[in-house]
């Protein structure tokens, strides 16, 4: 009885150290952003003068909101397609035997492994001949082919839970394998791709490396990107403030998709499909 | 409703394992067919080869006289129920057995109504709205049986559809099962390796073993006319006994006694190759106590001490040890007869009438002209020969 209480007391401590360890740069980035920016460098954790004038400093900024249009728009359409072929390739890789399903795996581990920054000079060089250089097209290729390997990964293990029979019961009862797939398998693996577009989404949504090598003007570059171009009001001033509203700003997007999709992700859809 | 030929099937998976050789059934329209044996014998892989689940290696599959071999599971117009269900956890119990109907595209009302109706039969009105995982095993079961039922098949497949059911529920199932299928009358092939859900349910059994038929025919003749010791040690609850003779002039010598070589018997002593030493094999149901007979003429005679008695209600079952060592076959231990020990057990059915004690002596009579001899290597049945 007391171990169990002396257990519980301490886990809520090492909880509460970790959400303390996570938060506080969050925090004091948040903080930063509603200072006033005569108050930036008093070391207070609450800001003694508080102002919006980050905030609506940067909205006004054209670049910025064009480079979360540029985030949103790119983010979202490799996402998707990632999200599309990576749930085929996948229930392959689940539930397939086919050949080079070995070489596959493979390669795609090998290309979630291969370090980004050494194909940034190959890439620039590519999209420069193909004229894909400061285009969205030119953003979303290399999203979709790193978010790939992750879709497939996490995607191919959702699949496996299911179990096969339903899919065989599906075809018994008259489905065509598309309509085996996209009316039972697909809904049964809804919360792993909502899970896995949600990583596809933050990993395309966070990337500053391509952003800032692909890209060279409005046209294509994102939030990310665009906040290192910020600069102050005048040559002297720094844009700390705009820097940690734009952080906060981009931040707020993948709250909320995690929030909202938070109750579908939910373990156990399965269960009731098999056995009792 | 159709006429189903298996014309000699055989299935060979890509590592080679025959799983299924030369299968050859003509199941009648109508009719209701039990595939049964061990596990891994081969059943689930027939089954899965008539429905178009698994492809055929050689062979012919037709349907009222059509080959089906290269259709799709979904053009040969089969149900089939899975021994876990199979129910689509996503849709409410109206949806799952709406689910072939509405694949087949037919209209809203005609598929409430079939909806409605299968419910009605299998007592699912009051769950139609509820998720499979609010369901108990028993009512999933009979979802699944709805959503085969709902759309009139041609066919029924079913692979061990009970098994995953308590035992009364199974017996309670089993009889619905049976109703429902004579009412409807659609040709069933049902799987399963419960002998007795075998010889209760079907119009024929269909007896495999490493993939190869043993046996087909109704339950009451492979009962009483087993064609090998596989088939023999099989059917039936309690299991054949099976003790070890030899065939000397005119009399067979058994630990339960010699037995004249007369009728059936002195056949099966006079064909062919038969060795000298055989394997005898008697009911439980062919033996009585002894004092209860009154006309002891037929047969013969053998007392033992009771080791166990199990009163049954309607019977009662009397274990011996014989004082000789167990009939040792490959064709008996996969029929899944209790572990053979070291001494050779027999088993009696007696009237409750019966006054056998436990750790007592009681003199036994059977009917000798029930005893079926094997051959030792072959596990061919010589008296059926
Ligand atoms: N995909 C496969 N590849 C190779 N061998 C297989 C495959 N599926 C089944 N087998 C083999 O085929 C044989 C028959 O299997 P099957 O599933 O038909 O048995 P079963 O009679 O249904 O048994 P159970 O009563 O245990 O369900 C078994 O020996 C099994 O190991
Ligand atoms: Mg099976």
């Amino acid at each position: 009885m007391e171990a169990g209480r002396r257990s519980v007391s301490g886990w809520t401590v090492a909880n509460v150290v970790v959400v303390l360890y996570a938060m506080v740069p969050v925090l004091w980035i948040a903080s930063l952003s509603f200072k006033d920016p005569s108050t930036f460098t008093d070391g207070s954790f609450i800001p003694r003068k508080w102002t919006l004038g980050n905030y609506a400093g940067i909205f006004t900024n054209a670049d910025f909101v064009r480079g979360l249009v540029n985030s949103i728009g790119i983010g979202l359409i490799s996402t998707f397609v990632a999200i599309v072929f990576g749930t085929m390739a996948a229930y392959a890789v689940a539930r397939l035997t086919f050949p080079g399903k070995r070489l596959l795996i493979g390669v795609s581990l090998l290309i979630a492994m291969f370090p980004q920054i050494s194909l940034v000079s190959p890439l620039f060089q590519i999209e420069r001949a193909l004229g894909l250089f400061n285009t969205w097209a030119g953003l979303i290729l290399p999203y979709i082919t790193f978010a790939l390997p992750l879709t497939i990964y996490t995607l191919s293990a959702f699949f496996r839970e299911i179990p096969w029979e339903l899919e065989k019961a599906a075809k018994m009862d008259g489905a065509t394998p598309f309509q085996a797939f996209w009316q039972v398998i697909v809904p049964l693996a809804a919360p792993g791709m909502v899970t896995t577009a949600i990583l596809a989404f933050i990993f395309c949504w966070n990337d500053f490396l391509f952003a800032i090598s692909l890209t060279s003007s409005d046209a294509a570059r994102t939030a990310p990107a665009t906040i290192s171009f910020f600069t102050g009001s005048t040559q002297f001033e720094d844009p700390t403030g705009s820097i940690s509203a734009a952080a906060v700003v981009i931040t707020i997007p993948i709250v909320i998709f995690v929030l909202f999709f938070q109750r579908r992700i939910v373990a156990g859809l399965t269960s009731g499909a098999v056995k009792g | 409703m159709a006429e189903i030929v298996l014309d000699h099937i055989t299935k060979r998976y890509a590592d080679g394992t025959v799983a299924v050789d030369d299968f050859d059934v003509r199941i009648a329209d109508h009719e209701f067919v039990i595939l049964v044996g061990p596990s891994g014998c081969g059943k689930s892989t027939t089954l899965n080869m008539i429905a178009g689940l698994e492809d055929i290696t050689e062979g012919e599959l037709r349907v009222d006289g059509r080959r089906m071999n290269e259709k799709a599971p979904r053009d040969r117009d089969m149900a089939m129920v899975f021994q876990s269900y199979a129910l689509y956890p996503h849709m409410t119990v109206r949806e799952n057995i709406a689910f072939p109907l509405k694949l087949a595209k037919m209209g809203r009302e005609e598929t409430q109504e079939r909806v409605e109706r299968a419910a009605g039969l299998l007592d699912l009105a009051p769950y139609l709205d509820r998720k499979p995982a609010a369901l108990s095993g028993g009512q999933r079961q009979r979802v699944a049986m709805g959503r085969a039922i709902v759309r009139d098949p041609k066919a029924f497949l079913m692979d061990e559809p009970l098994s995953n059911l308590d035992a009364k529920l199974r017996v309670q199932m089993r009889t619905s099962i049976s109703r429902l299928q004579k009412s409807l009358g659609t040709t069933t092939v049902y799987v399963t390796h419960d002998q007795t859900e075998a010889m209760t349910l079907g119009d024929r059994i269909v007896i495999m073993r490493a993939g190869l038929i043993q046996q087909i025919g109704p339950p009451q003749e492979l009962y009483d006319h087993p064609r090998n010791l596989f088939v023999a040690g099989f059917i039936g609850s309690p299991s054949m006994n099976v003790v070890p003779a030899r065939l000397e002039e005119g009399l067979l010598r058994t630990p339960i006694g010699d037995i004249p070589l007369r009728g059936r018997l002195g056949r099966a002593a006079e064909g062919p190759d038969v060795p000298r030493d055989v394997i005898a094999g008697i009911r439980p149901e062919s033996f009585e106590d002894a004092s209860l007979v009154h006309d002891a003429e037929e047969g013969g005679t053998f007392t033992g001490t009771v080791d166990l008695l199990e009163s049954m209600g309607p019977e009662k079952l009397a274990y011996f040890t014989l004082d000789t060592g167990a009939v040792r076959s490959e064709h008996l231990s996969e029929a899944g007869g209790e572990e053979a020990g070291e001494e050779c057990r027999l088993v009696a059915q007696l009237d409750p009438k019966s006054g056998a004690r436990r750790g007592q002596p009681v003199r036994l009579w059977y009917d000798t002209q029930a005893v079926h001899l094997f051959h030792p290597k072959t596990g061919e049945n010589l008296t059926e020969r």
